[in-house]
Order: structure tokens, then C-alpha cells, then sequence
């Protein structure tokens, strides 16, 4: 119960401290919609009449994938700024399990990148995103599936990196050839056999195929959008995100002890 | 000691439980404030009191002060008259200083009722009339709660009244006792050298002589 408790704090105070930095809510706004709005519109003017889907919905169920799983990857790293400022020592030397401090915090960046996709759906909105209120609600636990992957990816890129600066360092080297590899707004359903084994190494594929996967769900576009069925991702992705938390924290945890 | 690093060699109990093998039993008996400010600065005096009281399980979650259980608004209110920062309560601690914040985290890290209290050199950095004030404080609490205070120090004139002195040079334990036995002991083996009354002119006679 009490570990329960201790996780519920530790993930409320990310979402205090979101609602208090006004300027990372409109920043965290402004990206995704760049990536729609511009990439998105001038792939659909280009390319949409030869691959025979709305490249525009294409990218924005990609961006979304995207955004909640960078968002919360890069939240989770924040640990290694609580720990420059020192307050992880309160944190450490709480009588609660590490599990706990990990899962807490994967919920409470979780949460954060949910608050901030809001913005996302209402611009998909005004474009005119065809999605119906059932479609909606069907996508909300997939939007908390990716968010929780994230999370444990970055649990394990948090274990591997010592300061914050290295972090801000690593961490887009890491992320953004994962926009290509994953198909954020490019098709792969075509690629060349080296570029194929990165893709299926990098997370992020299985993120944005599951929302596609759910969303396409007997439209007549899925063949030609959706690389595996939503179940095999998902499976996929539960067994990363056990491997990811379990390897990051106790490789977190041993570091810690031995500062 | 405080389970936050391995240790090197031998065995380490806290409130009779082993550091190692019963850490979260010992993290519970143990107040630690280090020696770098451990709150967070984005968040309300209030707020870091009450992560602490949940993290330690003493409260259950609870999102706004409003909706905390009465014992926790009392417990919170009359720490924070004794340590004078119940006007500051539901400040930003960004806006506190060195000394607010000392005082904060001692305050927070009384709520779960520690049997050992560590101090990191907590007087570092602070004004002489902040670090009164904070000592009168730590006294009147230690005599209210029969709680045991573990302090690491520069300033000797602070550990004058301690029950048990160790003195540590290089890493090595080097003097050990009541002030008062470090300074007899003293008196005879460093007749020339050791000159004053104090605990500090004991130290610099020890640790001369081993520089020597």
C-alpha cells in the first residue's frame, strides 16, 4: 500500500511540475505541430496520389507515436537533473522499493505526455483527422502503452548516462533516427535488409505500428499503412518494456551505490 | 550508513538493523540532511513536507493540502512554529534562504520520527545568527525526543557538547571519546604542543602530529 502511495507522489509531482513551467507545455506544442502541419501537408501535396492513403492522418497518428514516446523517454531521463540539484537523495533514501522510484516516475512522464498530446488531438481536429469519439476512446489506453515504453526506454538510457549534459548530448542521437526507422512519416514497408534490422531494433517502430495497427483497424488503408497486427506489437512491447525497466534499474541502482 | 552507498569493509547496524540487509527498515529510522539542499525548488515548502510524509508511508497519497488528515495539518504546523517558518509554509522554496531551507528539510525529515538524525555539516554556508538559531533548535528537539544526532563537522566549537567525539584524518580514525577524555588524553601525551581549552586546539595537535 504504502509503495503504492509513494509511487502516486512521486509520478503527481512531474505532472505539479509541468503545470508550473508554462513555456515546456507550449514548446512541447509547437514541435509536433511543425511536423504535421509543414511536413506532413507538403508530403500529402506531393507524394498522396501514388501511395493511396492520406499521408496527412499517416503522419499524425506517426507524430503522436512519436511524441509520446520521446516526450516520456526524455522525462524519465530528468532523474539525472534531480540528481545534479541533489533532491534524489531524498528520493534514494526513502524506505521504498527502486522498482518504485522507476515505475513512479514512468507514470508521472507518462501522464505529462498525455497532457501535452491534448493540444495535438485538437489540432488534428481542425485538420480534419477523420476519427470517430469510439475510435478515440479505443486509442487511449494504446497512447498509454507507448507512453509506458517510452518511460522504460528511458529508465534504460538513464542507467548508461551520468549528467545532464551528456544526456542532452545523447539523447537526439539516439531518438531521431528512430524517426526514420520507425516510420514517423515516412512508409517502410519497403527497406533495404540492413535498414530493416535497425527498425526492428529500434522501439519506437512497434509505438507507431500499434496506433496505426488500432486506428486503421478495418479501414480500408490498413494493408498498405500497418506492418504487424496490433497484437504482435503489443507483445513486442511488453517484452521491452519488462527487459528495459528491469536491466535500467537495477544498472541505475548499482551505479547509484557505488558514486 | 545511511544504505545510500556500499560499504567497503565490516558491518554497519542502525537501530539494530543491518545497513545492507534490512536497508529499508533502516532508511525508516534515519533522518538524513546532506550537505547539498535536497528539496525541490519548483515545489511549495508544504508540498516537499508532504512527499516526504507519503513517500515514508505515513499518509496516504493525497493531491492538495486541503484534503490531508488532520494530524498531518497539526504535526506540520507546530514543527514549523518551533523552527519559525510557519509564515513560509506554503511559499515557493525558491524564494527561501540558505538557512530557510536547512530549516525545511530538518522539518521534514522529523516527520517520520527518526531514532538517528545525520548531519551533514548542516551549518555550512549559513549566517552566524541562522546557525544559532538552528542549533538551540536541534537541542530542544534532541531533548524531546531522545533522538541520537550524528553530526560530521568542521566547526569544533559544534561538537563541544557532544556525548562521543571521533576524529578522522586521511580516512582513519585517529581520536575517540567524550571531548573531555580527547582533551585529557591529550594533555599528557602533547604536553608542548597542546596549548588551549578547546576541542579544535586538540584536533590541531593530532593532526600535526601525523603530518609530522
Amino acid at each position: 500500500m504504502s509503495e503504492l502511495n509513494a509511487i502516486l507522489i512521486i509520478a503527481y509531482r512531474d505532472f505539479l511540475k509541468l503545470l508550473r513551467d508554462r513555456a515546456r507545455i507550449i514548446i512541447s506544442l509547437i514541435f509536433p505541430l511543425l511536423f504535421i502541419g509543414i511536413l506532413g501537408g507538403s508530403l500529402q501535396a506531393n507524394l498522396s496520389s501514388d501511395v493511396g492513403y492520406d499521408f496527412l492522418v499517416f503522419t499524425f497518428f506517426g507524430v503522436i507515436g512519436q511524441t509520446l514516446f520521446s516526450s516520456t523517454a526524455s522525462g524519465v531521463i530528468s532523474l539525472i537533473e534531480d540528481r545534479q540539484n541533489d533532491f534524489s537523495q531524498e528520493i534514494f533514501i526513502s524506505p521504498i522499493s527502486r522498482y518504485s522510484i522507476v515505475i513512479g516516475k514512468i507514470m508521472g512522464e507518462s501522464l505529462v505526455s498525455l497532457v501535452q498530446l491534448i493540444g495535438i488531438l485538437i489540432f488534428g481536429f481542425i485538420i480534419g483527422v477523420p476519427i470517430t469519439l469510439s475510435g478515440m476512446l479505443t486509442l487511449i489506453p494504446v497512447f498509454l502503452i507507448i507512453c509506458l515504453l517510452g518511460g522504460a526506454f528511458g529508465v534504460l538510457v538513464l542507467a548508461n548516462l551520468s549528467q545532464q549534459r551528456s544526456a542532452n548530448q545523447v539523447f537526439p542521437f539516439i531518438i531521431f533516427p528512430q524517426f526514420f526507422l520507425a516510420g514517423v512519416f515516412s512508409p517502410i514497408k519497403v527497406l533495404p535488409p540492413f535498414l530493416d534490422i535497425l527498425s526492428r531494433l529500434s522501439p519506437m517502430r512497434y509505438a507507431v505500428d500499434l496506433i496505426r495497427g488500432v486506428y486503421y483497424w478495418g479501414k480500408p488503408e490498413y494493408s498498405k499503412v500497418v506492418l504487424e497486427s496490433p497484437t504482435y506489437n503489443i507483445l513486442v512491447i511488453a517484452l521491452m518494456f519488462l527487459g528495459f525497466v528491469t536491466i535500467g534499474t537495477y544498472l541505475f541502482v548499482k551505479k547509484e551505490r557505488n558514486r | 550508513m545511511t544504505t545510500l552507498l556500499s560499504k567497503t569493509s565490516g558491518e554497519v547496524k542502525i537501530n539494530g538493523f543491518d545497513s545492507e540487509k534490512d536497508s529499508s527498515k533502516v532508511r525508516k529510522s534515519v533522518g538524513i540532511i546532506f550537505q547539498n539542499p535536497s528539496i525541490d525548488l519548483n515545489l511549495s515548502a508544504e508540498e516537499n513536507i508532504r512527499f516526504h510524509t507519503i513517500l515514508y508511508g505515513i499518509y496516504p497519497f493525497s493531491p492538495a493540502y486541503s484534503l490531508m488528515p488532520e494530524s498531518y495539518k497539526k504535526k506540520v504546523q507546530g514543527l514549523a512554529k518551533v523552527l519559525g517558518l510557519e509564515n513560509d509554509l506554503f511559499k515557493p522554496v525558491k524564494t527561501f534562504s540558505g538557512g530557510m531551507k536547512r530549516k525545511l528539510e530538518i522539518l521534514r525529515s522529523l516527520t517520520h520520527e527518526p531514532k538517528v538524525l545525520f548531519l551533514d555539516e548542516p551549518t555550512v554556508g549559513l549566517d552566524p545568527l541562522s546557525r544559532k538559531s538552528l542549533w538551540q533548535y536541534l537541542k530542544t528537539v534532541k531533548k524531546e525526543t531522545r533522538m541520537t544526532i550524528f553530526l560530521t563537522t568542521h566547526y569544533l566549537e559544534e561538537a563541544e557538547d557532544a556525548d562521543q567525539v571521533c576524529i578522522i584524518n586521511h580516512g582513519k580514525i585517529v581520536a575517540e571519546g567524550s571531548p573531555s577524555q580527547i582533551k585529557k588524553t591529550l594533555k599528557t601525551t602533547y604536553e608542548k604542543k597542546y596549548q588551549g581549552p578547546s576541542l579544535e586546539d586538540a584536533y590541531l595537535a593530532i593532526i600535526g602530529d601525523s603530518h609530522e
